[in-house]
């Protein structure tokens, strides 16, 4: 069955057309669960329609050629793109939005961000705050957020930082590190918010080829350790080594998804035939 | 059809003009016995070998022009008996004159502080998502921007025509405090309300544009962390924007310190509203006065450039791998240098 795990929901036509009476999240052992996404951007319709679940402890990674929505996907789950239709849901709580009655209604601000605060994200670019040093970045949210005292946040910021492999510039400011010392500080951002899930938009494509292997080495460590992660990338190698479930996206559509050693050492459908011959 | 015999009757004397072309084919660059490399070896001791650089005659020239005008310029400042050295010295320091610079000072800081909280919340209300808000701080920065600052401060001091009693109370409903406008304003509080209102609206948008220099990956991230709102903008977003916004506001600011000399048309003695008293008793005195006005000034705006360099420099803190030195720490740099190489010399 060629077909057997393509994702096939009833697609609307127009947007914010919120599905009757939406499944939300049942219970059941998914860390992240992403349920009929749809985005629009103007005419384009970026995410039509997917439906995801991936399991606590596992691996995601998610490919496919750009523009095919992985980012946009990535973004949804932690609510800084904002679903037309669908939800998403992280252990079982909804992601952004409420419900009301039938409806999916949006949270205020306040509460989004202290849902995000559970999710760490690690951006392409880094983005980490120039003007603060590798200690401040990393410290910056807990004490924001007040869960942890300036003392306690600095603490655990030494031992993520050693974690990474930067316990030595603790007071340099990001820019004057590499690109690759930068992500990995990211990571340890990220991490300083203790998140359940961890969300890395291409984490290794704007670094030089020398440096990738350090932050791969930090994110298969966190792999093993347990915390679920969702990986969009382009290194399919290291998605071999470390995904449980490879999903491959193309025009906004979930084409396949299963374990690598199906959808990258034996895919079933020809697009994903084709992106594989042309990135390996 | 005919396209094709065109194209290949165009190319017909090209390719005999390549036939008989008299002309050899030039040889490519660099081939030349001169220019080959591996050739120019160059022998003695490294010195020998330095490179010199470039000689620019034309510096010079320059240089000697400048220093020539300039020599000018200060021998007319110091020997033209008009200028009144003595007069000036007078009044430099005269208590009247002081008086008035602290004038100036109050003026120009309370307006400087005023028009810079203001100035934030234009720049926030422009850059909000309440189209309200949008359009009023777009109006308030409009009209401002639109009347020259002196109708601004004339018109204030005419304000109590227009409204005789302000009051504190329910909009449109009953008051529970009134003052009386004429005892409640001093010509101070009318400049420095004057100053501010025009202020704050060149303070908005030089705000905004720091606000916008903050790339939109610094949002993300910490929207991304769950930082909560007023600690994005405190920590993260104003932190960067302050590096693009200090040179245009110390530019405003200066500004600022030279626009306080209109409150004299809202009879309050600021330090160049003295110098025109005194000018209007002391005929004689006018030069020395306006000299003592424009030292005054220049002093004003050096204090405020000086503290713009290390303001600058603090905001700067991680936008640059390494700090440039203080005009301070290159003097010492430069003598510590100046003493090894001394005792160096020495030594040998």
């Amino acid at each position: 069955m060629t077909f057997a795990q393509t994702t096939e929901s009833a697609r609307p036509t127009a947007p914010g057309q919120a599905t009757a009476a939406p499944a939300v999240a049942p219970a059941s052992a998914a860390a992240v669960e992403i349920h009929d996404a749809h985005k629009w951007f103007g005419a384009h319709h970026v995410l039509a329609g997917i439906s995801l679940a991936v399991p606590a402890g596992e691996v995601a990674v998610i490919l496919g050629p750009s523009g095919s929505g992985k980012s946009t996907l990535l973004r949804a789950i932690n609510h800084l793109e904002k679903l037309d239709v669908g939800h998403v849901a992280i252990n079982g709580e909804l992601i952004g939005v409420r419900r009301h009655g039938d409806r999916l209604k949006e949270l205020p601000e306040r509460a989004i961000l202290a849902q995000r605060a559970r999710i760490g994200f690690v951006f392409q670019n880094f983005n980490l705050f120039p003007h603060l040093t590798v200690l401040d970045n990393v410290t910056a949210a807990p004490v924001a957020t007040g869960r942890l005292s300036r003392a306690e946040a600095a603490e655990f910021a030494r031992a993520l930082l050693t974690r990474v492999g930067l316990a030595d510039k603790i007071n340099s400011y990001p820019r004057q590190l590499s690109g690759g010392q930068q992500q990995r500080v990211a990571i340890a951002r990220a991490l300083a918010l203790r998140p359940g899930v961890i969300l890395f938009d291409e984490p290794t494509s704007a670094l030089d080829p020398e440096l990738v292997g350090d932050v791969l080495a930090v994110i298969r460590d966190l792999a093993s350790s347990g915390t679920t992660l969702v990986i969009v990338t382009h290194e399919i190698g290291f998605a071999r080594e470390v995904a449980d479930l490879v999903v491959f996206l193309d025009e906004g559509r979930i084409v396949e998804q299963g374990p690598p050693s199906e959808v990258l050492d034996n895919p079933r459908h020809p697009r994903t035939r084709e992106f594989l011959s042309k990135v390996l | 059809m005919s396209e094709r015999v065109d194209a290949s009757s165009a190319h017909r004397p090209d390719a005999s003009l390549v036939a008989v072309s008299p002309v050899p084919p030039a040889p490519p660059v660099g081939a030349g016995p001169a220019d080959e490399p591996a050739r120019l070896t160059l022998a003695g001791p490294p010195a020998a070998r330095r490179v010199i650089p470039q000689r620019r005659p034309g510096r010079w020239i320059a240089t000697v022009v400048v220093l020539v005008v300039l020599a000018q310029v200060i021998h007319g400042l110091v020997t033209n008996p008009f200028y009144q050295w003595d007069r000036f010295d007078y009044w430099f320091s005269r208590p009247v004159i002081l008086r008035g610079l602290l004038i100036t000072l109050q003026v120009a800081a309370w307006s400087a502080v005023f028009g810079l909280v203001g100035g934030i919340v234009l720049a926030l209300g422009r850059l909000s998502r309440n189209p309200i808000l949008r359009s009023v701080s777009w109006v308030y920065i409009w009209l401002f921007r639109s009347v020259p600052l002196i109708v601004v401060l004339i018109f204030l001091y005419n304000f109590s025509a227009l409204y005789q009693t302000l009051s504190v109370g329910v909009p449109f409903g009953p008051a529970f405090f009134s003052f009386d406008e004429t005892a409640l304003f001093s010509e101070l509080a009318i400049a420095v309300i004057g100053i501010s209102l025009n202020e704050a609206a060149y303070a908005a948008e030089v705000v905004r544009s720091g606000v916008l220099s903050v790339d939109q990956g610094q949002h993300e991230a910490a929207s991304a962390l769950g930082l909560p709102r007023f600690y994005q903008f405190r920590r993260i977003v104003l932190p960067q924007a302050l590096r693009a916004i200090i040179p245009s506001y110390v530019n405003q600011l200066i500004g600022l310190i030279k626009a306080t000399s209109l409150v004299f048309y809202v009879s309050l003695l600021d330090m160049f509203g003295t110098v025109q008293t005194m000018g209007a008793s002391y005929p004689g005195d006018i030069i020395p006065l306006l000299l003592v006005g424009t030292v005054w000034y220049v002093i004003l705006t050096s204090v405020v450039s000086v503290a713009q360099y290390y303001v600058e420099r603090y905001y700067s803190r991680g936008a640059l791998r390494a700090m440039p030195l203080t005009p301070l720490q290159w003097v010492h740099a430069s003598v510590r240098d100046l003493r090894l190489r001394f005792t160096a010399a020495v030594a040998r």
